[in-house]
Parts: C-alpha cells; structure tokens; sequence
C-alpha cells in the first residue's frame, strides 16, 4: 500500500516549511516535496513607498540577516542616486558597510553551525531528540556551545556599532552611510577584554573549523555521501576571482567547473535568470535562462560561493581554502554536508576581514555619502549568509517606488533542496514500513545544510515548524508525523 | 507692586508673569505638561488635548489658559495621564502609524508620548483608514497615513504674504491637511525643512534626507520627550 509521509514543522531552520514524501506500495519514495507555505508580498505593500524608506522597511523581512536585504536595498538605490553601481561609494562609504556586512555573516554562520546544525554531529541524526538541541549542546559540550554563543555575539556587536541596532539598523542610506566608526567604538571590537575581540574570533573560528574536520575524518563516508548530487553553482565574486561577499560579478560554473555565466554585470541580471512558478509552493524557482528549466537550476551559498571563487583574499582562510578545493581535485563539491564545511572557512574569512577593518583608518573619514545623476532603476546584488540576493527597485519621477523585484539567496535553492529532500528519502525510507524520529530528522539534516531562510524566500511570517506525510499511490494518507 | 504671579502645579509653587500660559510658566519652572498641537512661536490653539489639566474640578487645556494668582493645577496625576495615553493610543488607531520603518522614528514626539505614556498597544480597534501620499512636490513628502491633524503646519509654513501652504480639505472623517500644489511645487529649499522640522511627526518629509541621522544621534534615543524642561528644575 502506498503511503505520503509529512514532516511539519521542519525544524531548526528560518522560517516554516513541511516536507511530504510519496511512497508507493513496495515502500519506495515516489516524490518528495519541499513546500513553502507562507506568503508575505513585500514586493508588492513597497510600491508607492517613497525610495530611500527601502533598507529599512525591506529588512524587516528577516531578523537573522537583515543587514542582507539593507545592504541590498542600498546597493540598488546607490544606482538610483547616481553613486554607480556598487563602486562609487567613498572609502569610509564602503568599508562601514563591509564591516557590516561581514559582522553579519559572522553571526548568521555562527548562529547557524552552533545553534541549528552542532547538535546533529554532537548527537547524531537519530540522537535523542530532547537533547540535540542548543540545551543539549550546553550541557555536552559546554565550551563549544560558550564559543558559539559569544561568537554570534561579537558579529551582533560589530553590527550595533556600524548600523545603530544589532537588529534592523539605519547605517545604510543611499549613496552611502549615516555614521562613521568612532575611535572607541573601533576598541571595544579590536581591543575589547576576552573573549570579546577580533583576534579571539579568528582564533576560535579555527577551532569551530577543527572541530567540523575531526567530525568529517571520523564520519567520512556519510558526511561525503549524504545528499550529493552534481549541480551547477552561482556566486557574486570579484572581478579578479576572488571571493567577496559585497560586490562583484556573476558568475556560474557547472558540476565539472566549466564556467557556464562568465563575470557578468548584476545590473543585467534580468537577461540571465528566470523564474518559474510550480503550484505547490509559494517559493519560486531560479534557473540560468540559457540552460533551461531542466539544465539552468543551481546552487547558491557558501559551496558555491567556495566553488565558484578563485581564492579567498586572506591567508588563513585561504589555507583552508586550498584543502577544500583539493578534497575534489579542484573539481566543484557536490555534497550537501560540505556546505558546513565551506560556511566554517567563511567564518573564519569574516572574522580576518573584520580584524583587518578595524584596523583601516578610513573608517574615521567623515565624508559618508556621495550622490550624482538620478535615475529610474537600480539593481543591489550582495552574497547574503545563504547565497546570492537580489533587489530590483525602479521608481518615478516622484520618488516613489512602481516596481520590485527581490530573489532571496533561499529562493535560489529551492530546486537544491527539494533534490537534497528526495535523496535524503530515497536514502533512509526505501524499503522501510515504518517511520522513525530519526529518518525523519535526516530529512531536516538535509534542508537544515543549505541554511534555508524560508520566511525571507516566501517574503512570510511565522515560525518554522516541519511536517512529513506518507501517502499511498492512491493518495490516501497513511504516515502523518509533525513536530 | 510686583508683576509675578505665583501658583502651584501639583503642589509645586510656580513663579509666572501676567499673560503666560499655564504651559508656558510650567516649562519657565521646569515642570513638563505634554503637548502636541502646541508649537513655541505660534498662538496656542488647544486642539490636540494633551496638555490636559484639572483646575477647580474642571479639566482645561493648559496651553491656552492664562496663568492666574493663587491658582492649584494637577497635571501629573495618574487620572491625567491616563487621558494623555488614550489621547495617544486614539491617534495612533486613527492615522497609519508604522514606527519600525518611518524615517521620524526618534525624533518623532507622537511616539516619544507613546513611550513616555508606557503604550504598549492601543485599548481601541485599528481603524486602518485608506490613506494616500501626495509626492508631487519636488521637495517635500506630504504623508497622509501619519498626519494627526495638529495644524502646526498651516499655521507656521507660509509666504511673504502670509499665505500659508498647507490647508484643511474635507471634512468629517475624511478631514485632511493637504499641501498646495502650486505653492509645493515652489517651495524653498529652508522653507520646506522647516515644514518638515515643523511636523510633530513623519508627515512632512523632506524628499531624500531619510534616516541622515544615526540610531543614538536622534532626539528621543537617550532621553524621554520633556526631559529637557524638566532637567531646568
């Protein structure tokens, strides 16, 4: 008899999503689903609102990583007042809202490896359920869970400091910023008493990174075979091929790293991507135009930004760099648990810029805003936490708002993740009558590696509970689970 | 013969010269009434009812009456500021007010009241009344969803000729302040910051200068609205 399992809430990511599996009468996956089941309509509430409002009320589509979607919002409005296409900004311009930025990152990928995904390696898949949490966390390992908990702290310092609120900020406004960093406030992030400073973060960004490896040497086998399917990946990078989370270039490669969109300009993004609407889902689907529905899907976020890169511009994190890359012969990883991998080499790149910033005297400079000739469209593209983000904001001679368009870094992984889902499935129920707390986890284990932010993707509301149904080839339902 | 007048505000005595106000004398001697409507350089109008008083049994506006010898005023009890707060929480049902993304935020005295008043939700219903905004002017921003109708703009914002530039259209329920089109159209650049600086709250906004100030750099981050006066004591 065939049977549709649900998983809802999926649990230990951003937002609210369920999983229904379809299993036919010989107890093998059919189909497998993702869906996103909350919708919001930023793009929709924000026409008529006058520009310069869009970094902050754009944020507020996220609590994790709005600085994303503001720095996002002013990237695009940067175009719209003339201040060039990402480039144009003033020194302390640009380098208040890297700093930004990668506080941001620092804090997201901190908060997503300790918070969401450590209890799994800690615990297990099939751990107790009631311990593999952060709780658990603390009370096994208590100096993994201190590091995580003062490490996200410091990113959300660092945001205070440069945007006025460790949650939805103003720092950024077109053409630049409203402030600069004041000698102390440099201080109390360089020079602050441990743990809280810039070198114990770059210190304990290796040890988070040693730890991920000792977990992979011991677990190599299924940390490598689980959910690894070929995809290409698409990233904003550089010009030169380095990897930078602000500004850069398109660019995409294939899974064999054949480049396949070569370092095109994200003002154009428009003639690259599509999107296609499944009926299912309130998440939408991205796809390379040139490639197609079937060929064009990619993944986004730190595998494919590691993937997609040349090199990383600081040393540490370059070295580690260099042994991500040569684990697949320089070929791109494909394997979804390696995106903890890469996201751990990201934290410890962030926490070296942020080092490096501090240090940078142009963050006292006092010219903050730079303007020029106005226009009617501007695009900001930024590699959020999760993957590469795009805004899209035309307004009229008003200045007010009368089209946007936002591709949330989760949205560019929806296809990846329902891939992830089906393996995952395939992997654990094939054959099986019964479902178990613990397959049903290596679900999550599976979307919990792409870091899904489903309420920024779906622009929703609520918190983020998983579902799995098991359903009969006749649509009956015969497995619910939820939790 | 002396010109002073001496009273008592919540039993503080209060020194005051013939013809002030009771706000006036109040904010001479350090002590905070609320207002809204009322704006320094303007004739009071008493509209908006914040600065509520209770003098002989009988609530007035403090605002617009005089100050007279010999006179006992409560103003800070918790029966007045109970007012005061619905007074707030009725405007914020009333208008659209969305704090979390209005460039005034800070320095906005509506929801300075509201955090001086300790109003953590309206006790009335959101009306969310259908609002519009009005951006032709090239320098100004006449946002409908925020105005309180206190009318500190009619009165303050006008030309040589003392024509002013902001009117009320309508009435009823469907009462607005609305910005002359032509007048908008050829406002100066001074006069349109000081409509906007004018503006009790984020109706009036001067096109493009959005959130200029960092969060902690704003008038009400640190201190509650009226602390200034009362920091004169």
């Amino acid at each position: 008899m065939s049977r549709k399992i649900t998983i809802e809430p999926v649990t230990r990511v951003e937002g609210h999503g369920k999983v229904t599996i379809y299993m036919d009468d010989q107890n093998n996956v059919r189909e497998s689903r993702l869906h996103i089941v909350e919708f919001r309509g930023f793009e929709r509430f924000v026409q008529g609102r006058p520009y310069w409002e869009m970094p902050v009320l754009v944020q507020r589509l996220c609590g994790i990583c709005p600085v994303s979607h503001h720095l996002a919002a002013a990237k695009a409005l940067d175009v719209i007042v003339g201040a060039g296409t990402g480039d144009g900004l003033t020194a302390v311009g640009e380098k208040m809202r890297r700093l930004m930025h990668y506080g941001q990152f620092f804090q997201s990928h901190v908060l997503h490896f300790f918070h969401l995904s450590s209890p799994d390696f800690l615990f297990g898949f099939d751990g107790d359920p009631m311990k593999r949490n952060i709780i658990g966390v603390a009370m096994e390992n208590r100096e993994l869970a201190v590091q995580g908990v003062m490490m996200r702290k410091f990113g959300q310092e660092v945001i205070r400091l440069t945007a006025g609120k460790k949650i939805h900020g103003t720092g950024a406004v077109p053409g630049g910023i409203n402030k600069n960093l004041t000698i102390e406030e440099r201080d109390e992030l360089l020079k602050g008493p441990d743990p809280m400073n810039a070198d114990k973060m770059v210190e304990w960004s290796i040890a988070a990174l040693d730890f991920f490896k000792s977990y992979h040497k011991a677990n190599r086998k299924m940390v490598d075979d689980f959910a690894a399917f070929p995809s290409n990946h698409l990233s904003m990078i550089r010009k030169d091929g380095a990897l930078d989370i602000y500004h850069g270039v398109l660019r995409a490669v294939d899974a064999e790293g054949k480049i396949i969109l070569n370092d095109v300009d994200y003002q154009d993004y428009e003639k690259y991507l599509e999107e296609e609407v499944r009926d299912w889902s309130y998440m939408k689907f991205p796809y390379l135009k040139e490639y197609g529905k079937e060929q064009g899907w990619y993944r986004v976020g730190p595998l494919a930004r590691l993937n997609v890169c040349d090199f990383i511009p600081t040393p540490l994190a370059q070295k580690e760099f260099e042994e991500f890359r040569a684990y697949t012969n320089g070929k791109p990883n494909n394997m979804s648990l390696h995106y903890h991998w890469a996201r751990l080499i990201e934290v410890l790149h962030c926490a070296e810029v942020i080092r490096d910033l501090l240090n940078d005297p142009d963050l006292q400079n006092e010219d903050l805003v730079v303007k020029g000739e106005k226009r009617h469209r501007g695009v900001g593209v930024i590699e959020a936490p999760r993957g590469t983000l795009f805004h899209h904001y035309e307004i009229n001679d008003d200045d007010l708002v009368t089209m946007a368009n936002l591709i949330v870094s989760t949205t560019n992984n929806n296809e990846p993740m329902n891939r992830a889902v089906n393996h995952t499935a395939n992997a654990m129920l094939n054959g099986h009558t019964e479902i178990t707390e613990g397959m049903m986890n290596a679900v999550e284990v599976a979307i919990r590696a792409y870091d899904p932010c489903l309420s920024c993707a779906t622009h929703a509301l609520g918190q983020m509970p998983l579902e799995i149904t098991l359903i009969n080839n006749e649509n009956k339902i015969i497995d619910h689970k939820t939790k | 013969m002396s010109t002073t007048l001496r009273f008592k505000i919540d039993g503080k005595e209060i020194i005051a010269e013939p013809g002030q106000t009771i706000v006036e004398a109040a904010r001479a001697n350090g002590v905070y009434i609320p207002t809204l409507c009322n704006f320094e350089g303007l004739p009071p109008k008493g509209c908006c009812r914040m600065c509520t008083v209770k003098l002989n049994k009988r609530y007035m506006t403090a605002c617009t009456t005089p100050v007279a010898d010999g006179m006992e005023v409560e103003s800070n009890t918790p029966e007045i500021n109970d007012f005061r707060k619905g007074i707030v929480e009725l405007l914020f049902v009333s208008g659209n007010h969305f704090c979390p993304a209005c460039e005034k935020s800070g320095n906005c005295e509506l929801q300075a009241l509201a955090y001086r008043f300790r109003m953590l939700v309206p006790r009335f219903p959101y009306l969310f009344p259908q609002k519009g905004i009005d951006a032709s002017s090239p320098k100004l921003i006449k946002e409908q969803n925020r105005c309180i109708m206190c009318k500190r703009c009619i009165k303050a914002i006008k030309d040589e000729e003392g024509r002013s530039y902001f009117a009320y259209q309508n009435r009823g329920n469907k009462l607005e302040v609305i910005l002359d089109e032509k007048l908008g159209k050829e406002i100066s650049d001074a006069l349109a910051r000081k409509a906007m600086d004018t503006c009790p709250v984020g109706s009036i906004i001067y096109k493009e200068l959005g959130y200029y100030q960092p969060i902690g750099k704003r008038k009400y981050d640190k201190k509650p609205i009226g602390s200034d006066i009362e920091i004169q004591q």
